[in-house]
């Protein structure tokens, strides 16, 4: 398996348990008081599972398994491979960090956060789409 | 990797383009608000990517990766698995844009119905092949 499936497919396993920690945190809130915080990551809690963890684990498990682009670059570009992750894993931990803020503090300075991390999760994905795109093909 | 999982996988990844796009647009809204009429396509968002990426990728994927069969074509009869792909498709579309364009309630549901189709089109197609190698 390359680095970078390595990478991508051990920090998914590490956001499948912050996901569902997140979901035990917003279960505990029915039956403890919590800081209120905690009721707005339920957004979080959904792209933590779904981007986090599936989404990460399959751009991991594609770039090492698909078809080679060419015998030269087997894996398409190494370093799309790696802005993908970058991209997205900054977009996501700023996204858990700024969005139960803005939820309750609308307007306030950490709404720039979650904009960055709309930008860098959306330049992931195409950036990932980008690097796959050749390598799916017949053999 | 078949011609039909390329074609299907090749659509999971202009969905996967287009559902964090959208959903950049949302949450860019949800940041530094610029125009509320965004949040209308967060139906759109969790339809593109939830079936139009994640499903339809494991739907290329197991056409391509699983058992094949040893006599006759070895991974079955593929037209069932283009009519999984053509109702998948349909369905999401309809799903997704008659939700956006606030079209009769009768357009998305026929949209989840084709990608109900789909899904049992696909597991008719696939069950056979859920199999040890060799036989």
């Amino acid at each position: 398996m390359p680095t970078l499936s390595r990478w991508f497919v051990k920090t998914a396993l590490v956001y499948f348990v912050a996901a569902l920690l997140t979901g035990v945190a917003l279960m505990l809130r029915l039956v403890l008081e919590l800081p209120p915080e905690v009721a707005a990551l339920q957004p979080v809690y959904f792209h933590l599972l779904m981007v986090g963890w599936v989404s990460q684990l399959i751009f991991g498990v594609v770039f090492w398994m698909f078809p080679k682009y060419t015998p030269d670059k087997p894996r398409g570009s190494e370093r799309l491979g790696w802005a993908t992750f970058w991209l997205l894993n900054a977009g996501l931990v700023l996204r858990a960090v700024g969005e139960p803020v803005v939820a309750l503090r609308p307007g306030s300075s950490a709404g720039w956060i979650v904009a960055a991390s709309a930008i860098l999760q959306m330049l992931a994905g195409w950036a990932f789409v980008a690097n796959t795109w050749g390598r799916v093909k017949e053999r | 990797m078949p011609r039909l999982s390329v074609w299907i996988i090749r659509t999971a990844l202009l969905y996967l383009g287009v559902g964090f796009t959208l959903g950049a647009m949302i949450l860019f809204q949800k940041g530094v608000p610029y125009a509320g009429g965004v949040w209308r396509l967060l139906p759109m968002h969790v339809e593109f990517l939830l079936i139009g990426w994640t499903l339809q990728l494991a739907m290329g994927v197991g056409f391509w990766i699983l058992p094949r069969f040893i006599a006759g074509a070895p991974r079955g009869d593929e037209r069932l698995v283009w009519l999984a792909y053509a109702l998948l498709n349909a369905g999401v579309l309809s799903a997704a844009l008659g939700q956006w364009l606030r079209a009769p309630t009768i357009i998305s549901l026929l949209g989840r119905a084709a990608e109900v189709l789909a899904a049992a089109t696909f597991a008719f197609h696939a069950w056979p092949r859920i199999k040890p190698h060799g036989k």
